[in-house]
């Protein structure tokens, strides 16, 4: 036989669980608006893609030595700096394909930043409209491109090419390897100089 | 007897001024004897030491593929009475600086950097793409190679078409490496990439010793002929 005064204990200990349950579930649903109300007020519009443009790249072929253009359909950005980093992006991606012509394993996403700075003209110093591209490639492209000096000239002149063809006030090129510079490609080409790009010629392919 | 003297001694005058004119063309005849003589070519044998180069297919690297291909071309070269200047002998590091020093102070009538590589195929021929300038006593020590770019692009035919000649796959361009734009001679970089067949499968490896001995014969004798051109100063 359960005495009276346990069976109140029981009684009220259960009420208070139900009880404290509801409360519970009470404040579960609050956070639970509150937080879809937070959401609510997050911005909602779509990122802006960037409208596909035709562009021309300088491909690098092995077999011959040569540059080949090929064009292409490509989202560019408006930003000059931007879109220089698309162009060659898209270009190394190109390398770093089974089948490439010019295979560099490691040549995808090989292009860290392409910084664009005015060239002074020589003689008053004002800004000569052309304009000098810094290439900062990463360092696992670098690491990872075969050495050679044909391969590398190649690939150095491919992406000079690939500039000119797309950006024609850009004349000459750096390059950087992790933002550091670096004395060579991979044992051969010299990546101390400043580049023309004048010098880099398609040899093949239609003109740009 | 007086006159006759004075007629000897007139004679003696006059010889030793004709012999004092004549000593300087004379020298100078001896001197252009000298240089046709003395055809110094310069072996760069790319890396060496810790700078191993690329790795080739038969697993060996490119400091060594280099390293034999300039003793098997000192040899030709030597053969046919050229003076043979290399900046390495054995599996040293040298660095750019020094090796563009050396072929400075030999006053060579040809520099070549010499190398070896896995991509391509058959002879890259490399000249420096430095824009020509004209030659003056001081020369920027970076683009000392831009005086001489001419002459270089002038060996580079004329070793091209020899190879061509004799059958090899040749791609002539122009590239940045940093040795031979220091050289103050014609200068340029032989690079040395597998034979492939029509099929484009590889028959002969850089570092095959028959090939090289195939590529090093045809460069000695275009060296000869180029020996044997005339040229401007």
């Amino acid at each position: 036989m359960i005495p009276r005064h346990q069976k109140i204990l029981f009684s009220v200990l259960l009420a208070a669980a139900l009880i404290m349950t509801g409360v519970l579930w009470h404040l579960r649903q609050r956070a639970h608006q509150r937080l879809l109300a937070g959401e609510d007020s997050a911005p909602t519009k779509a990122p802006e893609v960037a409208p596909t443009e035709q562009a021309t790249l300088l491909v690098a072929n092995d077999a011959d030595g040569s540059l080949l253009v090929q064009a292409r359909s490509l989202p560019l950005p408006g930003d000059p700096n931007a879109r220089a980093r698309v162009l060659l992006g898209e270009l190394l991606d190109l390398y770093a394909a089974p089948d490439a012509a010019h295979p560099v394993t490691g040549g995808a996403s090989g292009v860290a930043q392409v910084f664009l700075l005015p060239v002074p003209s020589s003689k008053d110093s004002q800004n000569s409209g052309d304009e000098l591209a810094v290439v900062n490639l990463t360092g696992n492209f670098a690491a990872s491109h075969p050495s050679g000096l044909e391969t590398e000239t190649l690939t150095v002149l491919s992406i000079c090419g690939t500039l000119r063809a797309n950006l024609p006030h850009v004349t000459k090129v750096r390059f950087l390897v992790d933002g550091q510079q670096r004395p060579n490609l991979a044992g051969h080409a010299d990546l101390t100089r400043t580049y023309l790009t004048a010098d880099a010629v398609p040899t093949g392919g239609a003109n740009p | 007897m007086r006159w006759t003297r004075a007629f000897i001694g007139l004679n003696f005058f006059y010889s030793i001024a004709l012999l004092a004119a004549l000593a300087p063309a004379s020298i100078a005849v001896a001197q252009t004897a000298n240089s046709a003589a003395r055809f110094a070519v310069v072996l760069d044998a790319a890396h060496g030491g810790d700078d191993t180069g690329g790795r080739l297919a038969s697993g060996q690297m490119e400091k060594a593929a280099t390293l034999a291909f300039s003793v098997r071309l000192r040899s030709l070269l030597a053969a046919r009475g050229m003076a043979v200047i290399t900046t390495r002998e054995s599996d040293t590091a040298v660095d750019p600086a020094i090796r563009a020093q050396i072929a400075n102070r030999s006053k060579a009538e040809a520099c070549l950097s010499l190398h070896a590589t896995e991509s391509g195929s058959g002879i890259h021929l490399f000249t420096s793409s430095l824009q020509p300038s004209q030659p003056a006593r001081f020369l920027p020590w970076k683009t000392a190679q831009s005086a001489y770019v001419e002459h270089s692009i002038a060996l580079a035919g004329a070793l091209n078409s020899a190879l061509l000649h004799d059958g090899f796959n040749v791609t002539l361009s122009r590239t940045a490496l940093i040795a031979v734009d220091n050289m103050t001679c014609p200068a340029m970089a032989i690079e040395i990439a597998p034979l492939r067949g029509p099929d484009g499968k590889v028959t002969a490896e850089p570092d095959d010793s028959d090939y090289q001995a195939r590529v090093a014969t045809t460069l000695a004798a275009a060296l000869l002929e180029w020996r044997l051109e005339p040229r401007q100063p």
